[in-house]
């Protein structure tokens, strides 16, 4: 194991400098001539004083205890994390599109306007929507946005009583808190047997206070709602819109449309689907398709064409207004639409079929030795429940540290709810058969060690940069930023 | 065709893996969405095209903007063209950092999660706020959501703010507050600056957060002494928007009596991006910090005693609190904040004062210029720090439209966001302007009616 790396504020010497700048070349003049005394900074400002090789080496060092797609097989349900195409990155870096300023006129940025324009009509036949707006920042955002709509869409028809939305238990994670966000209540549906949403206890709750339900199909068990059909007549028949959580929609591109089976609101994780990187958190894209009849509410500005000249329309007197200061997350947008274009149509039609049959294909494999609730096709994605195992004293947390050990990012634990000590395993896309196959082995191996000490494989990892970090610890006596001794 | 090289199943490998699952066909792994809507053609979407294709196309699209490399520009309002020192592409760069998730499993993400706990701890430095969290979307939602977290704190549903905020915040903070069914009113703004008098009067206990901006809107540094005082008597909270960049010289929004700051980070570091990815900041005092929405990194220990970082306090948040969460943020913009990081690092204190005093001394000299030219006017009297509004003689539209013949992207009309406010203009002027290019943009203006 590695020795902690020292912080940057553990570095360096006062006087010491990274950076070079041009000297001032207008009239010098000091700043308690410019401003009030009252209004200047008291204390000094305290940060590190590095050399360049200093922070260059630091950030690399810090890079060498992180791990990502580059580094190995990345199964994390729900997150997708499929490859990242390089050329990606240089496209988005083109001065043309980075060094852009958000209030430039409109004939400065005919070319950005164009990219927003392609792509719109892009995720319209993706998803089967009519209209798209890109600014909001990541999958969460885009939530939000969509019950903003949907809310809007209700309040200006004078339908003011549907303060509920409806959230099977197999949704997306970030959709509880959204439904606060937006001042509506949250109402759960449970799911049958075969992990489906609960039609029966859906025809019971929904009524003329609900406003939407919300729906992630394929669910986080990586199944596909085998009555979409019937569920959304049910929620359209109480005057309710039918959402679309596209976090999950690598899984049927090309074989089906969240705009054809009913769905009136999508969202997309563009660094999903669309194979933008995460960044280590962030920054996302979460675009937001409806309907015809939900246009006018969508966030101002959208972006239209008029012969061959492309603008930004304002003109949309229902709109909720905006979300981000400006136009969304462009920056990462233009990623996803290299990405469409290098896989056209049928590409992304493979990418979908891949994706499924990498998951199905993995879930064999593990199903020799781990239990996998809701035995049927599934989608992208399927999710162990490390019950067994737990009773044997190592549960899936335990086993996600040993997959450590073993050089791979493991799957998304303790969610979906609905499964105890779920392992939600997501192997995507971009993965080989090799990859799938030594994942497997390693399951097993752990499912051995397990059998043979379960207190060993719990208390690990042991070849990580670290030990397992205490999170209690870290919680009870939060300690949020370094300070001066 | 392009695309193949990222999916790497042979026909061969699809062949054995169907044969695994006990399947027939592909067609079988898709037979549990019925039929009805099934997509029963091809996706009309343009041929696939090979990286060279799509780099070529891609290019053509970026040729037809002008961008800062091409243009000298004095446009701010919350973005701004500051020098990027060349380290930051290099770091964020490095695919370690940007193909990785959130760090949900501390012990392989020690890199992002210590970067984020050094990130936090510099803004607490910059702003005199005790914490900060790991990144918000943006300057807007930022300020909403510092909004919102003053009500979650006060158990009120009230909020005043400034005129004197940007327009573009506001309109993101009036939308999350009409969404939720929480109040928000304006106080109104009397040259430039942010009416107090007015604060007074509407000011009472059912407010739950005073959000105020610094530089504002305008570029005008606003006198707040004793403001947080009067916040303070009606147990509201003080939400401070700040440039961070501003902070060097500025008196810190903690010195302020701040109780929430927030703000947009894309100075430091940031390209603009056509205003996303941007950095919302957050940083507050430590009585808050049950509230603030979002990721921090927390120290702990790990087995063997060493120190680590770990993601902490999760139980504010939207996949562990559900629908009782301080907010629904997931992904934020952390590798942007990597970026701010190391800005930070590299610039230190020394380089971070240098850049604010050149703004500041930059701006005041291209201030004294341009109102020094017949029919341009200072809008207001006051303070500036890098960006000023001055009232010109003529249609804001029309001299952009001839600067840009000179490749100068000029003011940015504020007209539309205040129509009391007519053919005025903010120009931003950043420590990358030289003499020369404040000059000529001075001479494009003498005599233009």
């Amino acid at each position: 194991m590695r020795k902690a790396k020292a912080l940057l504020f553990e570095m360096g010497r006062p006087g010491r400098q990274g950076y070079s700048l041009p000297s001032n070349d207008v009239p010098e003049k000091s700043l308690e001539e410019l401003l009030p005394k009252k209004m200047l900074r008291q204390e000094p400002l305290e940060l590190p004083e590095l050399s360049e090789v200093e922070v260059i080496r630091h950030y690399t060092e810090l890079s060498t205890r992180n791990f990502g797609v580059d580094t190995g097989f990345y199964p994390l349900g729900s997150c997708t994390m499929k490859y990242n195409p390089k050329v990606n990155e240089d496209v988005a870096a083109l001065p043309g599109f980075a060094l852009m300023h958000p209030c430039q006129p409109e004939e400065t940025v005919q070319g950005a306007l164009e990219l927003y324009y392609n792509m719109e009509q892009h995720l319209k036949e993706l998803t089967g929507m009519d209209r798209f707006t890109m600014q909001p920042s990541a999958g969460a955002h885009g939530e939000l946005t969509g019950l903003m709509v949907i809310q809007a869409y209700h309040r200006n028809r004078g339908d003011h009583d549907r303060n509920k939305v409806l959230i099977p238990v197999t949704a997306h994670g970030t959709n509880p808190a959204t439904v606060t966000m937006a001042g509506y209540e949250v109402i759960q549906i449970p799911a049958d047997e075969r992990g489906n949403v609960d039609l029966e206890a859906l025809k019971e709750v929904v009524d003329e206070t609900t406003s939407a339900l919300m729906l992630t199909n394929p669910s986080t068990l990586g199944l596909f709602e085998e009555e979409i059909v019937e569920m959304a007549k049910v929620v359209h028949d109480a005057g309710a819109l039918l959402y679309y959580d596209g976090a999950n929609l690598n899984a049927i591109m090309g074989y089906a449309r969240p705009g054809d089976m009913g769905f009136d609101v999508v969202h997309l994780n563009i660094h999903k689907t669309l194979s933008t990187p995460h960044g280590g958190g962030g920054p996302g894209s979460g675009p937001v398709g409806v309907k015809e009849r939900l246009i006018p509410y969508l966030p101002v500005p959208l972006v239209d064409k008029k012969e061959d000249r492309f603008y930004f329309d304002y003109d949309l007197p229902d709109s909720i207004g905006k979300v981000q200061s400006f136009y969304g997350n462009f920056g990462v947008v233009v990623k996803a639409y290299n990405y469409v274009c290098m896989m056209g149509g049928a590409g992304l039609k493979q990418v979908s079929t891949d994706a499924v049959l990498n998951s199905n294909y993995l879930a064999s494999l593990l199903q020799k030795t781990y239990f996998i609730p809701y035995d049927r096709i599934r989608k992208h994605e399927f999710v162990v429940s490390a019950k067994p195992e737990k009773k044997k004293g190592a549960g899936a947390g335990d086993i996600a540290k040993a997959l450590l050990d073993r050089g791979f990012h493991p799957p998304t634990v303790y969610f979906p709810l609905i499964v105890d000590e779920a392992l939600m395993t997501e192997p995507n896309d971009t993965e080989s058969k090799e990859t799938l196959d030594d994942y497997a082995r390693a399951m097993e191996e752990i499912a051995r060690d397990i059998e043979e000490d379960a207190e060993k494989v719990a208390a690990g990892p042991y070849h990580t940069v670290g030990g397992r970090l205490d999170e209690v610890r870290a919680a009870r006596s939060p300690v949020l930023r370094w300070q001066k001794e | 065709m392009g695309g193949n090289h990222y999916l790497p199943l042979t026909d061969e490998d699809r062949r054995e893996m169907l044969k695994v699952i006990g399947v027939d066909s592909i067609d079988d792994l898709f037979s549990d969405i019925p039929a009805e809507v099934r997509l029963k053609r091809d996706l009309d979407l343009p041929p696939a095209m090979s990286e060279l294709e799509a780099v070529k196309h891609l290019n053509s699209l970026a040729a037809k903007n002008k961008h800062l490399n091409s243009c000298t520009s004095f446009m701010g309002a919350g973005v701004y063209d500051h020098f990027i020192p060349s380290v930051i592409k290099h770091i964020t760069g490095r695919s370690e950092f940007y193909t990785s998730y959130t760090p949900y499993q501390p012990e392989i993400s020690q890199g992002i999660l210590q970067a984020i706990f050094e990130y936090q701890t510099m803004i607490c430095q910059l702003t005199g706020m005790d914490v900060a969290n790991a990144s918000m979307y943006d300057g807007g939602t930022a300020v909403a959501e510092g909004a919102v977290m003053g009500c979650g704190a006060t158990r009120r549903s009230k909020a005043l703010v400034s005129k004197s905020v940007s327009p573009f915040y506001r309109a993101v903070l009036k939308n999350y507050f009409n969404s939720r069914g929480l109040e928000l009113e304006e106080i109104p703004i009397k040259e430039g600056f942010t009416d107090f008098s007015k604060l007074e009067e509407m000011i009472d206990d059912q407010v739950a957060s005073v959000i105020l901006q610094q530089p504002n809107f305008f570029g005008l540094v606003e006198d707040l002494d004793g403001v947080a005082d009067l916040v303070h008597n009606h147990k509201a909270a003080l939400v401070m928007s700040v440039d961070p960049l501003s902070l060097p010289v500025l008196k810190a929004p903690a010195d302020y009596g701040a109780d929430i700051v927030v703000g947009e980070g894309q100075a430091l570091g940031v390209p603009p991006s056509f205003g996303g990815p941007l950095l919302g900041i957050m940083a507050a005092r430590s009585k808050f910090v049950r509230q603030l929405p979002g990721r921090i990194a927390g120290e702990t220990v790990d087995s063997e005693g060493n120190r680590g970082f770990v993601l902490t306090l999760q139980t504010r948040e939207q996949h562990i609190r559900r629908e009782k969460a301080s907010s629904n943020i997931c992904s934020n913009e952390a590798l942007v904040a990597l970026a701010a990081a190391v800005y930070m690092a590299s610039m230190g204190p020394q380089g971070m004062r240098e850049v604010a005093e050149q703004c500041a001394q930059k701006a005041a000299y291209a201030f004294e210029k341009i109102t020094a030219l017949d029919g341009f006017e200072a809008a207001f009297k006051g303070h500036n720090f890098k960006e000023f509004a001055v009232k010109v003689p003529g249609k804001p539209e029309d001299l952009n439209q001839k600067l840009l013949q000179k490749d100068i992207l000029g003011g940015v009309d504020i007209a539309p966001f205040y129509p009391e406010l007519e053919q005025t203009m903010l120009f931003a002027v950043t420590e990358k302007r030289t003499r020369e290019e404040i000059d000529t943009l001075v001479r494009e203006l003498e005599g233009w009616k």
